[in-house]
């Protein structure tokens, strides 16, 4: 049986274990809340620029944008949002997972698979497997700007028009609340069709400056920094939300753990006390003998 | 909303910027500089790395804006931008340090990075433009 000394040495271990998960804790339900922030604060610009790409669209003729053209499908890119660090329960599994699942099903559908890979997670995940992985970026979990975004974008729209994939997945933890992420798998190249707004609207004759083609076309590589952007923020709060309770989980173990051996220390303690006190009257009883 | 005024709405990915009513507003347009008034006919246009003003009364704001889109009603101007800013809340000593990294990485001229440098030194620069304006009013 573990002595004393033992157990209040474990005690003191999970203790501070405790503190460091509670700490943690602490630390991602702040970082969740600036993210949660960043994400709202990005709505207002998405909403405007949903209404201005359908107001265009109705006006636009022909072929709209190479980027919302359908080819036929050959190499398809898989664009994985994960985080760099761990420690925040099943957030990287479960996209890791999900994301080799629809990897496996493209390539018996026959289609060459690439990889993209935002977060350190994915990027060692897929270089340990048999996967071509494209592109990586890592170290931007925790400080995501509208930049990485970007830089983002430009390398996917490029693979795009220069026609090394044909279609863009992407795999991201889409917030839903603190307690619940979802795996989304979402095509983002070519861009689903924009939807000219409805008819009875008031017809306004805009001038365009330099042209309406022109305007458009700028637009529509925005609209997918956005939607990678977007999917980068959801994926922090997801991210953090994911540590928070992760963290909350052990640290909750970690008093369970804490009270048991608790028990466990005062019962060895009573024990000793008693063995000793038998010892007493034992010798007692040998002396008045 | 008032008679003959303009609602000027300016917003980022990082989040709503300005939203204010005002009397005219001034911005850098890809065809060069135009003015808004209210009654201005509609109008669309791309927004180029530049100033964007508006005045109210004898209150005159200047905003840098880099990258955007601006649509132009006759009671409203909406500008979708990368990113905006009040003209005091740039640094300034940012800006200047940015100016000389990107003067430096032009005169090395390596190709790749050329398109780059050249944009990033017309941010600092027009930032350091702004800055300037406003201690001008």
């Amino acid at each position: 049986m573990a002595t004393l000394r033992d157990i209040k040495r474990r005690i003191k271990a999970v203790q501070s274990t405790s503190k460091i998960t509670k700490a943690m804790k602490m630390v991602a339900a702040s970082k969740f809340r600036k993210a949660q922030q960043r994400m709202f604060e990005l709505r207002p610009y998405a909403e405007r620029m949903n209404v201005i790409l359908s107001g265009l669209a109705g006006s636009v003729e022909g072929d709209m944008h190479p980027l919302l053209a359908v080819r036929p499908r050959k190499n398809v890119e898989v664009f994985v949002v994960t985080s760099d660090r761990g420690l925040c329960g099943a957030f990287n599994t479960n996209i890791l997972k999900a994301a080799s699942k629809h990897i496996a099903d493209l390539r018996t559908e026959g289609f060459n698979v690439t990889v993209s890979a935002v977060g350190r997670k994915a990027k060692d995940y897929f270089k340990r497997r048999n996967v071509v992985l494209r592109n990586s970026w890592t170290g931007i979990s925790g400080k995501i700007s509208y930049s990485n975004a970007q830089e983002i974008a430009v390398d996917v729209i490029e693979s795009y028009t220069n026609e090394t994939v044909d279609e863009v997945i992407i795999v991201y933890n889409e917030f839903k609340s603190v307690v619940a992420q979802k795996v989304v798998i979402a095509r983002l190249l070519p861009l689903a069709p924009i939807a000219s707004a409805e008819a009875d609207l008031p017809v306004f004759n805009f001038i365009y400056e330099p042209s309406i083609e022109e305007i458009f076309g700028k637009l529509v590589p925005k609209n997918v920094e956005i939607q990678i952007y977007r999917a980068l923020l959801e994926s922090q709060a997801s991210e953090e939300a994911a540590r928070m309770s992760a963290m909350e989980n052990a640290t909750k173990s970690a008093n369970e753990m804490i009270s048991r051996l608790s028990l466990q220390y005062n019962k060895a303690r009573q024990a000793s006390i008693t063995k000793e006190l038998m010892d007493i009257v034992g010798g007692v009883e040998a002396l008045k003998g | 909303m008032a008679e003959g005024k303009l609602l000027l709405e300016i917003v980022t990915p990082q989040g709503l910027v300005f939203s204010e009513e005002v009397d005219e507003v001034t911005g850098t347009g890809s065809e060069g500089e135009f003015g808004v008034l209210p009654g201005h006919v509609p109008f669309v246009t791309i927004l180029k790395i530049g100033m964007l003003t508006c005045k109210r009364g004898n209150e005159l704001k200047i905003f840098f804006v880099n990258w955007g889109y601006a649509e132009i009603g006759a009671d409203k101007v909406m500008v979708l931008a990368d990113s905006a800013e009040r003209s005091d809340e740039i640094d300034v000593e940012r800006a200047r340090a940015a100016m000389k990294r990107a003067e430096e990485r032009l005169k090395k001229a390596e190709e790749v990075d050329f398109k780059r440098a050249e944009s990033s030194l017309e941010r600092a620069v027009t930032r350091m433009q702004v800055v300037e304006l406003r201690r001008l009013k």
